[in-house]
């Protein structure tokens, strides 16, 4: 590196001055490449710094969405290697929570961009061979893990619930109390995997076509889409969502052949393990008619957002473009859908209790939904909402983030709970289960008996006039 | 000192984690707002006490080493980019209110706390700190003192050296003192305005005393549509002239419009080709005859239509486009070079004719998005830099407008700063012996050129000895990478 004379021109225009990368370049290739033009879309203005959750953590440019699209034009512009250590760590950094994309006046789409960015990084990190190559190879256990995870275990939900039935067992058994108080998990370095586990329902959710008719005329017909740990640890959301759907008149069917949504895949690098996903769903719901349906509720914001998006997800395959965004179009979030019919209130029955709100970044960045959900809150006579400070800011979930980044995640965590509690709400809801389980994780280890709800639950229970 | 034992001191001076030196990452501090590239820094520190940073000035001073202060990099001048290497500090993890002080109306912040951070926190006592850049929602405190930012809001309340009462700096010697204790009055040099707008040329700031306004008791913004923007030029005149004193009357001509209507969806009818936006704030009482006053002065301008937005939600939707507008200017071109210059508010609708024709004779779409209150206008020339011939041309429509701006009687830069954008037409706006006063002024407080060197002034003045002393410097490569060039060190092993 050597001192540049400024350039004599006050309007001269240079190129940015690149450090020289060591070792040989690895350049994006093949499929899924961040496209150049969605990365300068950005006019480098810098309004998203102040909504990025790892730069309001670490003060860094690099942890900025700003400093990221810079590294990432930088490996597009053939100036950076992808095998940066800085390039690596920073996709990795990233919670994907999108709450740049929500601020940016250009419209940058930064998850495309970063999720093909990763895409990018785990190809060459699957392809490069054993040795001193610029890029790792993937270690051993990564990928048998990646496998067993991304490739068996949510791609059919038959061995999801198997799994599902051995951790509840293990719940159960005291197995789980056992590993916590000894701190077992810690031994084999899985102690924040094992803190993320959810409490799992005594009874999973199983779609095989069922229809749940409504209460009262029929006004709407929906589906449910029932997804992988949505069905299994929080299948009695579920049970409360179709409920409140039918006390809103709708018709609500559990199409079969449907699965886990794919976010999880395409927010890991795993883009075409998500367009698999993408496939079966989209195949399971046309099977079921997807014409007779108004709307197809999705109760998880993460799924949400990546349902909403398959259209993008699906957009190279000329065979599936057009069936992915007629499907996608047809996505609600359950908040959104209620919002947007007329909402039962003539049954809902007073809830007196204080919540406050923890936005999920998948519902009001991604999906930018914002309103509704308090709309609904605040059609519960005697619910009192009081907002939090930072109640759009990433709780630090973010899908395998716990494992991946634990400790930015665990200080973000810490920092929603602060600002939660700090509100004095009997109940934190929130409409998302990566959101429900740290929050319930962050409580566990500050103490705190505050309970963490779905909206629809407290929806549900407003409506059976049982307590919350 | 060799660069490691550098690194090694900072290291032990602010911690492992407050300081930066892979290349990759050092990289993305490179460009701030601005989009000239300059160069990256050779290590970037992050200080989370004022005794930090006295003790990273000393060792800068010491060996010798530029040294630049920066908040968010939201700056559009290149103020917050280092020409020469060297140290970046930045004060990202100095963002605390220190100090309400309702009773004085007065409160005492670090530099790094983000200007809509600490609107919100003064919002909830029911106060409010006047000075709002567009970039408000990532901007701090700091990078607007050391800018005099404006806003759309200045026409009333000021730009933010209006609401600056004192700053606490630390000088190439190490010295750390305050400008001023809090108090409004102080005879004296008043060291506070030179500090106002200074460009972290001299010092470092460490904390300020900022004026806090109670809020003002009821707001009313409408957005007048114009089919051309010269009515809405004149409405501003007209509505000056007439006495009023708005909180703030901005101006968006079609280009403007088109790229936040899509970006906001605010459903503008296609044959509007320019918006006012007007605020009014003050007591309730009368309020609303006030803003039908202004009303009445734009439709009789022509104004074809009018639209009120009611609630506080509609009221951040229109600023927010409005604020928003130059970033949303990727919606339009891949780069654009948003230009900040003054005219006189009556030279406006000859500016924006002259606007116009330059935008036909270069071929280039020039959009306008400006604080038309006070003359401050911003044509955003949009174009491809990766075509030399479109940025050559950009650069042409740029400095024409600079110079017509001089030509009606006004100056360079209303609010951005001078950075290294400006800097070489000083000479056009200031005589030799201006820019040697200031000189004079800069080598008292900062002898060696030790803060944010080769900005602001012209690169090649000369105008005294001080100016060869830059010279000096310049050629010399100082910094850094001179130095580790002069030991032979390697690259921070």
């Amino acid at each position: 590196m050597s001192a540049v004379a400024p350039s004599p021109h006050a309007l001269d225009h240079t190129q940015p001055s690149m450090p020289e990368a060591r070792g040989p370049f690895v350049n994006f290739s093949g499929r899924d490449q961040p496209e150049p033009a969605l990365i300068n879309t950005c006019v480098h203005c810098g309004l998203c710094l102040s909504t990025c959750p790892t730069y309001r953590e670490t003060g860094l440019e690099m942890s900025s969405p700003r400093g990221r699209i810079y590294l990432m034009k930088a490996v597009s512009d053939g100036q950076m290697s992808m095998s940066s250590p800085t390039f690596q760590h920073q996709m990795s950094e990233c919670l994907n929570c999108r709450a740049c994309e929500a601020v940016c006046p250009s419209g940058v789409q930064y998850g495309a961009i970063v999720e093909a960015s990763r895409a990018q990084i785990q190809r060459a990190k699957e392809e490069a061979g054993a040795g001193t190559g610029p890029i790792e190879r993937q270690k051993g256990w990564v990928r048998l893990m990646r496998a067993a995870v991304f490739g068996r275990l949510f791609k059919s939900m038959g061995t999801f619930r198997a799994f599902s039935g051995m951790m509840r067992l293990y719940q159960r058994v005291g197995g789980q109390a056992l590993v916590r108080k000894l701190r077992l998990a810690r031994v084999v370095g899985m102690e924040e995997a094992e803190a993320m586990t959810p409490s799992f329902s005594p009874k999973f959710t199983v779609p095989k076509g069922q229809v749940f008719p409504s209460e009262g005329p029929k006004k709407h017909t929906v589906a449910l889409l029932s997804g992988c740990i949505m069905s299994t640890a929080f299948a009695e959301v579920h049970d409360a969502t179709i409920r409140v759907l039918q006390k809103n008149g709708c018709e609500v069917h559990l199409p079969a052949g449907q699965g886990c949504c794919g976010a999880l895949h395409t927010h890991g690098g795993d883009l075409d393990g998500g367009r698999d996903l993408a496939r079966t769903n989209v195949r399971a719901f046309e099977a079921a008619d997807l014409a007779k349906f108004d709307a197809i509720v999705v109760n998880a914001a993460g799924c949400g957002s990546t349902l909403k998006e398959y259209g993008h997800l699906l957009h190279g395959d000329a065979a599936w473009a057009g069936r992915g965004e007629a499907f996608a179009k047809k996505i609600k979030d359950v908040h959104e859908f209620l919002a947007g019919i007329e909402l039962n209130r003539a049954d809902l029955k007073p809830l007196p209790v204080t919540v406050t709100y923890q936005e999920p970044c998948h519902l009001a960045h991604a999906q930018r939904i914002t309103a509704a959900p308090r709309t609904v809150l605040n059609a519960i006579p005697q619910l009192k909402l009081v907002e939090m400070a930072e109640s759009s800011l990433c709780c630090g979930s973010a899908g395998v983030y716990n494992l991946t980044q634990p400790e930015m995640a665990s200080s973000l965590g810490a920092r929603k709970v602060t600002n939660a509690l700090a509100t004095n709400a009997e109940i934190i809801c929130t409409g998302n289960p990566g959101c429900a389980l740290q929050l319930q994780n962050e409580l566990r280890k500050k103490g705190r008996d505050v309970r963490v709800k779905y909206i629809v639950e407290l929806l549900d229970a407003s409506y059976r006039g049982v307590t919350a | 000192m060799n660069a490691s034992a550098l690194v090694s001191e900072l290291r032990a001076l602010v911690g492992e984690r407050g300081v930066v030196v892979d290349p990759d990452a050092l990289m993305t501090y490179n460009a701030d707002g601005c989009v000239m590239d300059t160069h990256a820094p050779d290590v970037v520190v992050l200080p989370t006490t004022t005794e930090q940073i006295v003790a990273v000035v000393k060792l800068a001073a010491k060996h010798g080493i530029p040294l630049l202060a920066r908040g968010a990099g939201t700056g559009l001048s290149g103020g917050a980019t280092p020409v020469r290497g060297g140290i970046v500090l930045v004060t990202s993890r100095m963002e605390k209110v220190l100090e309400i002080d309702r009773r004085n109306n007065r409160a005492r912040v670090q530099p790094g706390i983000i200007n809509f951070e600490l609107t919100a926190i003064l919002k909830a006592q029911g106060y409010h700190f006047a000075a709002d850049p567009s970039s408000q929602k990532a901007c701090t405190v700091g990078g607007n003192i050391a800018n005099n930012s404006g806003g759309p809001h200045c026409i009333k309340y000021g730009i933010t050296g209006s609401h600056v009462l004192g700053v606490q700096m630390v000088l190439a010697d190490g010295s750390i003192f305050w400008t001023n204790d809090g108090t409004p009055e102080l005879p004296g040099y008043d060291l506070t305005g030179i500090t106002v707008g200074s460009e972290g040329t001299f010092c470092v700031m460490t904390e300020c005393w900022i004026k806090i306004l109670p809020l003002p008791e009821a707001t009313r913004v409408v957005m007048a549509l114009f089919t051309d923007i010269l009515p809405a030029a004149e409405t501003v005149s007209q509505v000056i002239a007439g006495g009023f004193l708005p909180a703030a009357l901005e101006v968006m001509d079609g280009g403007a419009l088109k790229a936040v209507n899509d970006a906001y969806k605010m459903g503008i009818p296609p044959e509007a080709d320019a918006a006012l936006i007007i605020e009014v704030d003050g007591v309730e009482d009368g309020l609303d005859d006030l803003l039908a006053e202004i009303i009445a002065i734009a439709k009789e301008k022509g104004a074809i239509e009018v639209r009120p937005a009611k609630t506080p939600e509609e009221q951040v939707k229109v600023w927010a486009a409005r604020k928003n507008a130059f970033g949303a200017m990727g919606r339009l071109a891949p780069t654009y070079h948003l230009v900040d210059t003054v005219v006189p508010r009556t030279k406006l609708p000859a500016i924006m004719r002259d606007v116009k024709r330059i935008a036909k004779e270069t071929g280039l779409s020039i959009v306008n998005v400006f604080h038309a209150g006070d003359g401050n206008l911003h044509p955003i020339v949009l174009f491809d830099r990766t075509n030399a011939d479109q940025s050559e041309r950009a650069h042409r429509a740029v400095e024409e407008v600079m110079r017509l701006s001089l030509e009606y009687g006004g100056v360079i830069s209303g609010e951005h700063g001078i950075g290294i954008e400006k800097q070489e037409f000083m000479s056009q706006l200031f005589t030799e012996a201006d820019l040697a006063a200031m000189a004079a002024v800069h080598r008292a407080l900062d002898p060696d050129d030790l803060f944010n060197p080769g900005k602001m002034f012209p690169r090649k003045f000369e105008a005294n000895d001080l100016a060869s002393e830059r010279r000096r410097v310049a050629e010399a490569g100082a910094g850094l990478p001179a130095l580790m060039a002069k030991h032979g060190d390697k690259l921070w092993v």
